[in-house]
Formats: structure tokens, C-alpha cells, sequence
């Protein structure tokens, strides 16, 4: 047999094994999550508030970290949506595909979507005691924005960038303005916008570097913007680092409930995707 | 009327035009502050002082970056050579071989990974690669090893920057026309023959680039890296040593760094390390990416 043939079966091989190791992380993952987590996760925990001497492994749960983490990502994904759908909209109807500033902005908001959060962590640190603040929960959530805007901006313009022009002409045709297309526009990219948001609900529910600078952490839920919050990625760290089983046990129960979240979304999108898209895979 | 709605879209514009512009001057205030809140400790230490020192006592005036700084470059480089090979043969795969009910499992499957947050990776680490290393598979090798090591830190990265490497490379490949693929297989060629002489070679800036892009993203992952990597302020000679990259040191100090002017000053000067060196890495891949994608 020839060597072209012989290194060929032997690529395949190789290729199976890859792939075969891709699938072996993935299920290797969320097993072991799920398998350490549901021996340990309880209603108590995912319900009450942590009690005196939860650090050395009293009572309580982790109720503070989930609702902390609900209030930063719903927060921030929708003032996330309000700055970037506006940003997009402009990139790809108020600009002609070969703007320079277009070009600019694309390639700062890919840029601005590689640093790692917890360079955003430290910068907006600095600002908060530049302008007197203290940990809160309006920080977390600024901090948060700050990271998912180019992630919403990026996945949507991605949507946007396909999107027909003829039905930009026909809505001009009948007097509109640019900005009056919007409505039109917007219908059109609704699968984009949807897939987007999960995508950065994803990114925000799992940063833990970034929140860990601003928003602090508290045992109790905030009642008010300038209190610190909780968060779970937080949550499961910190109680990972104590010496006591008990209170480690707690932290795989919250790592159950934030992958399951994780893997809900991630399904959702996929499906969204799957059922609104027809000439991607 | 009419005027009414053209002044509404003129504000709009300017409005939305702010809002564009204000992602650059986001950049471009990241670099300031951090070079501000530093300045004070380049005042005092060269910048080579600082980068080449190995000793890290804060209360003793001496900051050196350089155990950290190998600590990053040791995890950030295995991790890539790990997970190349895998991303490279998994992205072939998928354009040049796969049928499509195969792509229906392995991209969600990659999606997956992608989604799962860096506190998830750590967990993973702790509780199945650490000790696999250091019961399994360290003995082998060295006398003693906590499993808390550069190779435990590195697997945990190659497997989070998998998809993003996997996802890229297939963007690229898919560039290639597929008049060049029947070229080849008209000449004879078997796919692997075609894979390499044909996609790779022509390919080769775009992975230039992603590779890139990947070890920029690997330079600033913090959580799930601080939980296995050891956090011993000391360069690693091996894969089994234990080490203390960047992001690393930022988080665990940041709480108590506002006890000395100085202190805070090293920290923000380790963040305006990784800002720089990844903003000039993810500026030169998206400038290459951005040109193989209009060609």
C-alpha cells in the first residue's frame, strides 16, 4: 500500500481521537460537577441566607450569591442592550460598509472583547476610589456592562452585517428615515438580539474577576445600589478555599446550580439559533 | 413635520455616533489610568528593575516581576501546545471530512465548553486533574508533587481556549475556496495530502492570528487558573513546580494592597502589563483575521 494511504488512515485515527477527547472533556466536566454537587446540594442551601459561622460550617445557604448574581447579570444586560443595540444599529445602517470609522469601532470593540475582566476589574477599581466609591452593587454591575458590551455588540453586528439591503431601499422608498427603519431592522435581527443576550448572560453569570474588585461580597442580599453583593462564581471560590468539607460541600452544590444554569442558556441559544437560522448550521 | 423628523434623526445620529466612538475612548482610558496608577512605582523602580527582579516582598520596597511573569509564560505556552494539535486536527475535521448528523453533536458540544465559566474549570481542576497529577501521574517523573503545578494549571487552559481555537481555525478554513480543494484531489491527492499542502499552507496566516488571539485570552484567565496553579512566587523550572501568573497575583492581593501606595502601584503595574501585551496581540490578530475575511 502506498505511504499517502498508510498516513491517511493514520490522520484519521489521530482526528478520532481529537474529537473523541473534546467529547471526553465536555462530558468529563459536567459529570464531575454534577456527580460532586448532588451529593452535597440540599433546599436549604439554594434557599436561606448564610447563618453565623457559615465559613467554618454552620448553617445557611448561598441564596445571597444567586440573587446577588440575578441582579448584576439582569442589570447589566439590559443597560448591556441599551447602549449596544443603538451602536450596532449605526455600524450597519447610519455607516457605509467601507467607513474607517466602522472599521475603527469593529475593531475596538474586538479588542475590548480580548482583555480579560480582570483588567476591567482593576481599572474600574482605581475609578470607584478615584471618585469615592466603595464596593457596591452599582459597580458589579457597571463593571459587568463594560464587559458584555462588546460580546452583544460583536454577535449582533455579526446578524446585522447579512442583513438585506434591498429592505433598507424599500423602507427609503417610502419616505423613511434611517432612523425610522429601525423598527424594520430590528425585526429582522430579533434571532441575533436573542442569541446575543444569552451569549453575554453567559459571560456575565460565570466572571468572577471583574465583580471580585467592585461589587465585594456580603452575606446578606443588597437592598440598595451602593451595597456589596454576592455573587456565585464568588461564592463557590471563596468557600472552595476553606479547610472544612462541609463548608466545600456547599461550594460543588453551587457550582451544580451555576452550570445547570450555564448549560440551560447554552442549549436555549443553540435552539434559538437552530430554529431561526436557516443557512447556518 | 417633515423637519421635525429629520432633526429627531440627526440627534439619533449623533447619539448613536457617541455611543460608537465611546468604545475607543474606553481603550484608549484603560491605558491612562492604568499608566497612572503605576507611574508611581516607575518612579521609583526601572521598568528592566522591575520586569528582571525575582524577589516579591511589598513591605520590603522590592517588587519583581519576573517569577510572575514566567509563571504566565510557562502556563500560557503549554497550555497552547496542548491544545493546538487537538484544536488543528478537531477543525479539519469538521470542514474537510465530517458529515454534517457529526457537526450536529461536536458544535454544541464545543459550545458547551466555550460557555462554562472559569470558577467551573477550577472546580474541574481541583477535583479531578490535581489529584490525578499528583497521584498518578507526577510520581512517574519527580519524587513529590502537590498536583498544584504549572501542567495542572496548563490542562485546565488548553480546554478552556479549545473552542475558541477550534471556532476560528473553522472560520478559516472555510475561506479556503473549494476550487483548490478539487485541484488537489483532481492531482491525486488524498484529503490529509490536501489538508496539508493545500489548507494549512494557505491557512497559515490565519493561524498565525488565531493562535494569537487564543494566547491573549489564555494570558488573562484568572479564577481557574489561581485555583490550581500553587501560588509560589517562584520562576518554575518544570512542569511539576508550582507557579504565580499575573492575573493570579492581581486577584489575591487586591485586598490588601491599599496598605502601602506602593503595593497598589505594582498591582496596577501587572495589570497594565497584561493590558498592553494583550491589546497588542488582539490588534495584530484582528487586523490579519479582518484581511483573510475580505479576501
Amino acid at each position: 500500500m502506498k505511504f499517502k494511504y498508510i498516513e491517511e488512515f493514520f490522520v484519521r485515527i489521530l482526528m478520532g481521537a481529537a474529537l473523541a477527547l473534546v467529547f471526553a472533556f465536555v462530558v468529563g466536566i459536567v459529570f464531575t460537577v454534577f456527580h460532586r454537587g448532588w451529593s452535597c446540594i440540599s433546599w436549604e442551601m439554594v434557599s436561606s441566607l448564610p447563618g453565623g459561622g457559615f465559613y467554618i460550617g454552620k448553617e445557611g445557604g448561598f441564596l445571597n450569591a444567586i440573587v446577588g448574581s440575578v441582579y448584576i447579570v439582569g442589570a447589566s444586560t439590559v443597560l448591556g442592550l441599551v447602549v449596544s443595540i443603538p451602536v450596532v444599529f449605526y455600524l450597519n445602517v447610519f455607516l457605509r460598509s467601507s467607513s474607517k470609522l466602522a472599521y475603527v469601532a469593529r475593531l475596538a470593540y474586538d479588542v475590548l472583547f480580548g482583555i480579560p475582566s480582570i483588567v476591567y476589574g482593576a481599572f474600574a477599581f482605581t475609578l470607584m476610589i478615584w471618585l469615592g466609591l466603595r464596593t457596591s452593587l452599582l459597580g458589579g454591575i457597571l463593571v459587568t456592562t463594560l464587559l458584555i458590551i462588546p460580546v452583544l455588540i460583536r454577535s449582533m453586528d455579526e446578524i446585522a452585517r447579512n442583513f438585506p439591503r434591498d429592505l433598507l431601499d424599500a423602507s427609503y422608498s417610502l419616505g423613511a428615515t434611517r432612523l425610522e427603519t429601525m423598527g424594520v431592522v430590528l425585526r429582522q435581527i430579533m434571532p441575533g438580539i436573542a442569541t446575543a443576550t444569552l451569549l453575554s448572560v453567559g459571560r456575565a453569570i460565570g466572571d468572577a474577576a471583574g465583580v471580585m474588585f467592585t461589587a465585594g461580597f456580603s452575606d446578606s442580599i443588597p437592598t440598595s445600589l451602593s451595597q456589596p453583593a454576592a455573587t456565585l462564581p464568588l461564592s463557590i471560590f471563596f468557600q472552595l478555599s476553606a479547610p472544612q468539607a462541609e463548608v466545600q460541600n456547599r461550594a460543588y452544590a453551587a457550582a451544580l446550580v451555576l452550570t445547570g444554569i450555564v448549560l440551560v442558556i447554552s442549549l436555549v441559544g443553540r435552539f434559538i439559533m437552530h430554529r431561526f437560522s436557516k443557512n447556518k448550521i | 413635520m417633515s423637519s421635525i423628523r429629520i432633526a429627531r434623526e440627526k440627534t439619533a445620529g449623533g447619539v448613536m455616533f457617541l455611543l460608537t466612538a465611546a468604545s475607543l475612548l474606553l481603550v484608549v482610558a484603560m491605558g491612562i489610568g492604568l499608566y497612572f496608577k503605576s507611574a508611581p512605582i516607575l518612579e521609583e523602580h526601572s521598568l528592566w528593575e522591575l520586569l528582571s527582579a525575582s524577589e516579591w516582598k511589598p513591605f520590603r520596597n522590592q517588587f519583581g516581576f519576573f517569577p510572575f511573569i514566567m509563571g504566565t509564560v510557562w502556563v500560557t505556552g503549554s497550555a497552547l501546545v496542548f491544545a493546538l494539535p487537538v484544536s488543528l486536527l478537531t477543525a479539519l475535521f469538521l470542514t474537510e471530512y465530517s458529515r454534517s448528523w457529526v457537526k450536529r453533536w461536536v458544535y454544541p458540544a464545543l459550545d458547551i465548553l466555550a460557555a462554562l465559566p472559569s470558577v467551573i474549570y477550577g472546580v474541574w481542576g481541583t477535583l479531578l486533574i490535581v489529584p490525578w497529577i499528583s497521584e498518578r501521574f507526577a510520581p512517574r517523573f519527580v519524587e513529590y508533587s502537590s498536583g498544584y503545578t504549572v501542567l495542572a494549571s496548563s490542562v485546565v487552559l488548553s480546554v478552556m481556549i479549545l473552542p475558541l481555537l477550534v471556532s476560528l481555525f473553522v472560520e478559516i478554513f472555510s475561506t479556503v475556496p473549494q476550487e483548490l480543494r478539487d485541484a488537489s484531489q483532481a492531482l491525486g491527492a488524498t484529503r490529509w495530502q490536501t489538508s496539508r499542502k493545500v489548507i494549512i499552507r494557505r491557512s497559515l496566516p490565519g493561524i498565525f492570528a488565531a493562535v494569537v488571539l487564543a494566547v491573549s485570552r489564555a494570558l488573562g484567565e484568572t479564577i481557574a487558573v489561581l485555583m490550581v496553579c500553587g501560588n509560589l512566587p517562584q520562576a518554575p523550572h518544570s512542569l511539576f513546580d508550582a507557579c504565580y501568573p499575573i492575573p493570579a497575583l492581581i486577584a489575591n492581593n487586591y485586598g490588601e494592597m491599599l496598605s502601602l501606595p506602593l503595593y497598589e502601584a505594582a498591582l496596577m503595574f501587572a495589570a497594565a502589563i497584561l493590558f498592553v501585551v494583550v491589546l497588542l496581540f488582539n490588534l495584530l490578530s484582528r487586523i490579519i483575521l479582518y484581511r483573510i475575511k475580505k479576501a
